[in-house]
């Protein structure tokens, strides 16, 4: 029984930055209504942006987290301004298209610059042992930054200007419009807040496994299967669907073999497709 | 809170690998001549019709366009005196680690071999000349760059590309097109088992892999719990099938036998199971990334094991980035630089481990030495067979029983295994602390061991 608690625990830590990594898919979603293939290069972007600011400047792992939510957004905004904004309020397949490419683009440029060797930034932080299981202090930060920075977009969302002119683009953008709302901006400025989402996901990623160039793939999978889960352009449902996928991985894995947890969530996915299209947890939409 | 020190795992290479120089002289020469017969095809169109300027002007725009294409799609013959080898590199991709190892040993060969003149048959002297690509860790790569490199590159003879997996697919075409192919980094025997006759493979078999970690294991705790975790591809479940057998046997007991996707990055889940299972002893493992990954977190989670044995990863002088983390981790090693074969010809060990380290300033992993010796042993195989012909050159193989700085070669000519590896054996290095730095001792074989077991 208390092996397959703590499998729980750990992965309710993961989930977290696994629902922090999909807000930004859905906040994108959302307000858009544009699928972000770069959704996988901006984790990846958050995962070097950690590892140049460590090493080169010396900052404190935990440190970068604002710097990299910087470099996020203004990344999101030129992402959004150059492959984007003209495919906005087209066919989904454009916009799709265009940020495949766009992608494409990305990996391209960091398998050119960085190869795809695995980098590695050490993290040392006292953990926690329990009954012979041992929860790093890595996974307990990353989990709680997540929940604090989830904290802060909903602020954001609910409590700010800003904030306020999002959710009134998502819900209707000629309304808005009308109202005197710059549309374009809070669009572009919302891409950018996804994108330093996704951004700051890969930061705290980086703090617990190695990664490469390629890494942003698979991030990129799992927050689909969250964002389903949540409820496609829904910011806490994306949250609690991370933290879902979390506990469906860790309550599992004591039973069967871990080479089928994919087939698990994938499964998932279809189901929730099929029976929850709104998202299970579509309630929780802000 | 944490380290401000940040490591690199792995440094890319960025050497122009695949366009030789020789190779762009040859081009040049094409190119000039090809502008010579163009300017000629032109002066002879423009002369018996001058009042059809458009028509000649269609012919030299016609001419230039085929030039053209001539220039961008004709195969880059190699010179009399030069032999082609071609193979592929996963220069990116999952397995760049290792491959790009790999390809050092090659290239190192290659230079040193050259700056001598090259390979001496009757009285004449051979350049080698490589021809390589990326093959991005990718098998349907290699299956189109190996059938580019016989068809268009004309290699005359073939290296493999790294691991198991991408050795299937190359071996595939190699024995299509009948050209001998030195495999390294290809442990698995299933792809010498399928009646191929131009295969050799330098490398010990992945049933030798964990041969020397479960003897170790039995002589230190025969009563040692064993958890099997490992790579769900084909050669670290072709060494696991047989480890688990060879586990069996030692009457040491499995308590827990998982394979893992190869795009983990997350082992928490593993690491909770090996902790559940109360296992002391680790096999496993699979290539650099994953099994890099493995060992960081199963220090990071104090999963009380005593004895880790990964495969491949912790060979590679990278892993030394992992600082404590690495420390007692063993690895079965195809080569160590501590060992002291008396090569019947090449360099020995010592030698060629500080030439390396002066070309490249790391020091060589086994898979490095793999290469070099590949190199080696087809050099050898031309010399004896006194031509560069495919069938002299494999009846030498097939004869061969020597030994280099690798250790002993001899390859099966039973034709139900033929070209698997029959006299290399492999040796267990374990990275231990000392001074505060980190080494790689060899362990086993007890004769060649070089430091005491960390338990």
């Amino acid at each position: 029984m208390i092996d397959i608690i703590a499998s729980i625990i750990d992965g309710l830590l993961v989930g977290g930055v696994y629902g922090l990594a999909a807000m930004g898919l859905t906040l994108i979603w959302g307000v858009m209504n544009v699928i972000n293939l770069t959704h996988g290069a901006m984790i990846v972007l958050g995962m070097f942006a950690l590892y140049f600011l460590v090493t080169a400047l010396g900052l404190p792992p935990y440190g970068t987290v604002p710097v990299t939510i910087a470099v996020g957004f203004v990344f999101g905004v030129l992402v959004y301004w150059i492959a984007v904004h003209r495919v906005i309020g087209r066919a989904h397949l454009m916009s799709l298209l265009s940020t495949f490419a766009m992608n494409m683009v990305l990996v391209g440029l960091g398998t050119a610059l960085f190869s795809t060797s695995p980098f590695n930034v050490p993290v040392a932080l006292p953990g926690v042992t329990w009954e012979g299981y041992t929860f790093t202090g890595t996974h307990i930060m990353a989990a709680i930054l997540a929940l604090v920075i989830a904290g802060l977009l909903y602020l954001l969302l609910h409590k700010t200007r800003i904030g306020k002119a999002i959710r009134a683009v998502a819900d209707n953008r000629e309304a808005a419009e009308l109202n005197g709302i710059p549309t374009t901006q809070v669009l572009s400025f919302a891409f950018g807040l996804g994108a330093a989402l996704a951004c700051v996901s890969g930061t705290l990623i980086a703090t617990l496994f190695p990664f490469t160039v390629l890494s942003g793939g698979s991030y990129e999978l799992k927050s689909f299967v969250v964002t389903v889960l949540g409820g496609l352009g829904n910011p806490t449902g994306a949250l609690l669907g991370g933290i879902a996928l979390g506990l469906i991985e860790g309550g599992t894995t004591p039973f069967i073999p871990v080479s089928w947890i994919p087939v698990i969530e994938f499964l998932l996915f279809i189901a929730a497709l099929l029976l929850f299209p709104r998202g299970i947890f579509a309630f929780a939409k802000a | 809170m944490g380290e401000a020190n940040a490591l690199r795992l792995a440094e890319p290479d960025r050497s122009g690998f695949g366009h030789p120089e020789n190779l762009i002289d040859i081009k040049c020469d094409a190119r000039k001549a090809r502008t010579i017969k163009s300017s000629r095809l032109l002066a002879t169109s423009d002369t018996p019709d001058p009042g059809s300027w458009e028509d000649a002007m269609i012919v030299k725009k016609l001419v230039l366009i085929a030039a053209a294409a001539l220039l961008t799609a004709s195969p880059a013959l190699p010179a009399d005196d030069t032999l082609t080898i071609g193979f592929t590199v996963s220069r990116t991709g999952k397995l760049n680690n290792d491959s790009i190892a790999q390809m050092r040993g090659f290239e190192l060969w290659r230079d040193e071999l050259n700056d001598k003149g090259g390979i001496s048959v009757g009285g004449k002297q051979y350049k080698i000349n490589f021809m390589s690509y990326d093959d991005e860790s990718v098998n349907a790569r290699v299956q189109q760059l190996y059938t580019r490199l016989i068809n268009q590159d004309k290699a005359q003879f073939l290296f493999s590309p790294y691991s198991s997996g991408l050795v299937a697919s190359a071996a595939i075409v190699s024995e299509q097109y009948g050209r001998i192919m030195l495999t390294t980094g290809a442990a698995e025997e299933k792809t010498y088992k399928l009646g191929n006759k131009n295969l050799f493979q330098v490398y010990s078999s992945a049933d030798r892999y964990l041969v020397g970690a479960i003897e170790t294991v039995k002589e230190l705790n025969p009563n040692a719990r064993v958890a099997l975790v490992y790579k769900d591809d084909p050669f670290s479940k072709a060494v696991l099938q047989s480890a688990r057998k060879q586990a069996g046997e030692a009457g040491l007991r499995t308590v827990l036998d998982e394979a893992y996707s190869p795009e983990t990055t997350d082992f928490g889940p593993v690491i909770n199971k090996i902790i559940s299972a109360k296992a002391d002893v680790l096999l496993g493992g699979g290539h650099y990334p994953d099994g890099a990954t493995l060992a960081r977190q199963i220090y990071d989670h104090k999963a009380g094991l005593k004895w880790l044995t990964l495969l491949v990863a912790p060979d590679s002088p990278n892993f030394a980035t992992m600082g404590d983390a690495a420390i007692g981790v063993t690895v079965p090693s195809q080569w160590e630089p501590q060992v002291s074969f008396k090569p019947d010809f090449g360099p020995a060990a010592a030698d060629f481990t500080q030439r390396f380290h002066a070309k490249y300033g790391i020091e060589p992993g086994y898979h490095a030495a793999g290469g070099y010796t590949a190199g080696l042993i087809l050099q050898r195989a031309i010399e004896q067979a006194g031509s560069p012909e495919q069938a002299k050159v494999a009846a030498v193989l097939n004869g061969m029983d020597a030994t280099t700085m690798f250790g002993r070669t001899k390859f099966s000519t039973d034709p139900k295994e033929h070209g698997l590896q029959t006299g290399h054996e492999m040796v267990i290095a374990q990275w231990q602390k000392k001074s505060g730095a980190l080494f790689k001792e060899v362990i086993w074989p007890k004769a060649a061991r070089t430091s005491d077991i960390v338990y």
